[in-house]
């Protein structure tokens, strides 16, 4: 990853908002029943970041976290285990401890997350103590600030600088989508991005309205296509905050098989972040299953 | 799997069949034609099948009629309009409008599933446009009935008399809709003839109008071929004609109306480019594109059958274009997630093969995509043609299916030129960031309707209508309604 330079992002194609919400409502009248919705189901389990980020958090919260990563629901054996725990810098060792090998990937997020309003220097280390401490994955946030006052040079300087800090770690960017204010300026982050080296690119911190959307998750599934086709390089998608339930995130599953395709349809290139959504799928799950709705009682909140 | 370039589609998730239920439809084994109020068997007896194009097999009997029941059909019509529909309070018409709207949107699952089954189109298009699109033409007409006089202030509004109206097969009963709405609403009674491969909803519509109690023959539909058709415009007591269909039907059409009172719209062909400038939104255009040539597997008039896209992009365009046609689902119409479902008949059918072997001819590149065709039903998969020039015939004529001609251009003149070189002018499309450049371009279409960053979009508000040998008149709006009335200067 040497020799890195900033694309022309005057010259990117336009996007039109109205024809984006239009493919998105095509795509949303999809009709998914029956085995497909049940295999689409498992892959969503399969393809999210169990994720808690407060300041309330302490390691016994985030060992339940783990705890549940690593055994969804006891009564349905077989299901498959979520992707990644994602926590905060603090509790990254807590959560690689307790996750140990049984697979699933500690990704932390980091660079003064959610803001990014500290110093460079400061950002760096938070990246290196996160993966110092075992972070498989590193989530940063952008310089929105830079990046709507035109300072695209910074924007990518940092982008490449908090990759290099992340040596082998795999490097997620948020571009918190709700602060870009529009979907050009979204493909615009996106490609700067995917020119910078990351290796997947996440729609939002959840910490700001509106988060993941479908027209935002869209247009980045297209710059990745994009970029896919000029380099030979994939890179993977991390739509987050907001989805919550089994729908939108088959919603969001036909959309990823319609426009990127079978190579992205997995946890490798795709990532839900949520912490809500998994127990809605185990409540679909359950009910493909028996037939009926169970309490969500019956399903544990960790 | 489908592949192009780094992408592959249709691989290990896919979507389980989602057939939409046909239990709460109810279709008879055989129609007769409704005339005052009734329905009939044609005085010949005759009938004839139709046939569901997606499984080749018999749908319904359909009453084949003959002039004896034309002419039966329009002298009910007169009798209604004499007695019932004329003398009735506009207001009291306009309820009869709204009641239908109503009756249709209510009805609406059991119209797209039989307009799917009868015609081939998928389902996902009956139900979220032509069903919905076909009330909301009831409704408009039906807020029109009784404020006629403010719209044309100053004049004296009144009916044509007996509407005869013959409709295409592509949009069956939003092309009614289209036809019976305003004629209605402007205080005129009608017969219409439905095509003969799609008949279907007209019946069941009929069934409607009695159902809503509308007054016997206000409404009257004949089923029947072309000769049926030809009857109803050669009938004496007819006082307006309006058709949709081919430019070779309109013209003899014209014929048989040569020397008469008979006012007339037509609506016919088109071969419409879809421009695509260097600064258009790529992803947007394309989506544009696949909406303006496979929506309805082509057969739309206005359908934009002919790519003009800038030289500059061509490539990176095309390349995406193929790409969403690789994700196009190709079969049951009646499955939720079909996107081109049956062509509408055998003889259609073997039309698109016959201009696909002329493309060839003539030095195309002929490249399909989407998912595989089924076996049985009239299929063809969405078809690109390339390396095509304007003197070529796959340019020139309207082939009706999803067939799609590939040109490019190099300034905006030889845009201009190219899209207007044909015998038709109905619609058009622009595709550009850059607004002026809109304007521009669609003052200098000879297009009846152009659409800018956007394609196929209908509201019962807007006229839509062609010039050259795309028709004469307009439907929808108040210019459509003024076709279906006399609007003399008081003095």
């Amino acid at each position: 990853m040497t020799d890195l330079t900033l694309p022309d992002l005057r010259r990117l194609t336009p996007v039109d908002p109205i024809g984006v919400s239009e493919r998105v409502a095509r795509l949303c009248s999809r009709s998914i029943k029956s085995d497909s919705k049940r295999e689409g189901l498992l892959r969503v389990l399969s393809m999210i970041d169990l994720t808690t980020l407060e300041g309330a958090d302490t390691p016994g919260k985030v060992l339940q976290l783990c705890a549940k990563a690593q055994n969804l629901h006891a009564s349905m054996p077989g299901l498959p285990q979520v992707a990644a725990v994602c926590v905060y810098p603090t509790m990254v060792a807590v959560a690689r401890n307790a996750v140990a090998d049984s697979g699933i990937a500690v990704a932390s997020v980091a660079t003064a997350f959610p803001s990014g309003q500290a110093p460079l220097s400061v950002r760096l280390d938070d990246t290196r103590a996160a993966v110092a401490a075992g972070a498989d994955e590193i989530d940063m946030v952008i310089s929105r600030g830079a990046f709507l006052a035109g300072d695209y040079q910074q924007v990518f300087d940092e982008i490449v600088a908090v990759k290099q800090a992340c040596a082998d770690a795999h490097l997620k960017v948020i571009l918190e989508t709700g602060e870009l204010g529009s979907l050009d300026q979204v493909r615009k982050a996106s490609v700067l991005a995917m020119a910078a080296g990351a290796d997947f690119i996440k729609t939002s911190t959840g910490k700001i309205q509106p988060a993941a959307t479908l027209p935002v998750t869209l247009v980045m599934l297209q710059a990745i296509r994009d970029y896919t086709h000029d380099t030979g390089r994939m890179v993977g998608m991390k739509p987050a905050g907001g989805i919550s339930k089994s729908k939108l995130a088959l919603q969001y599953l036909v959309m990823l098989n319609e426009t990127l395709g079978e190579r992205w349809l997995n946890k490798t290139w795709f990532r839900f972040g949520a912490s809500s959504l998994a127990n809605d799928v185990l409540m679909q799950l359950q009910k493909i299953e028996t037939g009926r709705y169970q309490s969500a009682d019956y399903f544990s909140k960790d | 799997m489908s592949e192009s370039g780094n992408l592959a589609f249709e691989g290990s998730w896919q979507y389980s069949p989602a057939p939409e239920s046909t239990e709460h439809v109810t279709v008879k084994a055989d129609y007769g034609l409704f005339i005052d109020g009734a329905f009939a068997p044609a005085v010949s007896g005759e009938q004839y099948a139709s046939i569901n194009p997606a499984t080749e097999q018999p749908f319904a009997q359909i009453a084949q009629a003959g002039v004896a029941d034309v002419d039966r059909a329009v002298a009910a019509a007169r009798k209604a309009f004499d007695s019932v529909w004329q003398p009735m309070p506009a207001a009291e018409r306009g309820k009869y409008l709204f009641r239908i709207a109503r009756a249709i949107a209510e009805r609406s699952r059991e119209f797209a599933v039989v307009e799917s089954m009868d015609g081939g189109k998928p389902i996902r298009e009956a139900r979220d446009i032509d069903i919905p699109l076909a009330s909301a033409h009831f409704f408009y007409h039906a807020g029109w009935a009784d404020k006629l006089q403010y719209a044309w202030p100053g004049r004296a509004v009144a009916p044509l008399g007996v509407a005869a109206q013959i409709i295409p097969w592509n949009f069956p009963l939003l092309m009614l809709a289209w036809k019976i709405a305003p004629a209605l609403a402007a205080g005129n009674t009608v017969v219409l003839k439905p095509a003969e491969t799609t008949p279907l909803t007209a019946l069941k519509f009929a069934e409607l109008c009695q159902d809503i109690g509308l007054p016997a023959g206000v409404v009257n539909i004949v089923t029947g071929d072309g000769e049926a058709g030809a009857a109803l415009a050669n009938a004496d007591g007819i006082n307006k004609l309006a058709f949709t269909g081919s430019t070779a039907v309109g013209k003899s059409l014209i014929r048989t109306l040569a020397g008469r009172d008979v006012p007339y719209t037509l609506e016919l062909g088109g071969k419409a480019a879809n421009i695509v400038f260097e600064d258009a939104s790529l992803d947007e255009a394309v989506e544009g594109i696949v909406n303006g040539i496979f929506f309805n597997q082509g057969h739309v008039c206005c359908a934009g059958s002919r790519l003009l896209v800038s030289e500059a992009i061509a490539e990176p365009l095309l390349e995406r274009l193929r790409t969403r046609i690789e994700t196009l689902r190709v079969g049951d119409p009646l499955d939720k997630n079909t996107d081109v479902g049956a062509i509408n008949s055998k003889a259609q059918f073997d039309r698109i093969q016959h201009y696909l072997d002329i493309g060839r001819e003539e030095g195309a590149t002929v490249w399909q995509g989407g998912s595989a065709a089924p076996t049985t039903g009239y299929f063809c998969r969405p078809t690109l043609l390339t390396d095509v020039a304007q003197s070529h015939r796959v340019v020139q004529e309207e082939i009706f299916g999803p067939v799609l001609t590939v040109q490019t251009f190099r300034t905006f003149a030889e845009a201009q030129a190219k899209a207007n070189n044909t015998p038709y002018g109905l619609s058009g499309g622009v595709w550009t960031d850059k607004g002026s450049r809109i304007f521009n371009m669609t003052r200098q279409l000879n297009a009846g309707v152009v659409w800018a960053n956007t394609f196929n979009k209908f509201d019962p508000t807007s006229p839509f209508g062609g010039f050259k040998e795309s028709g004469v008149g307009r439907e929808g709006g108040l210019h459509g309604l003024r076709a279906y009335l006399k609007a003399e200067a008081m003095v």
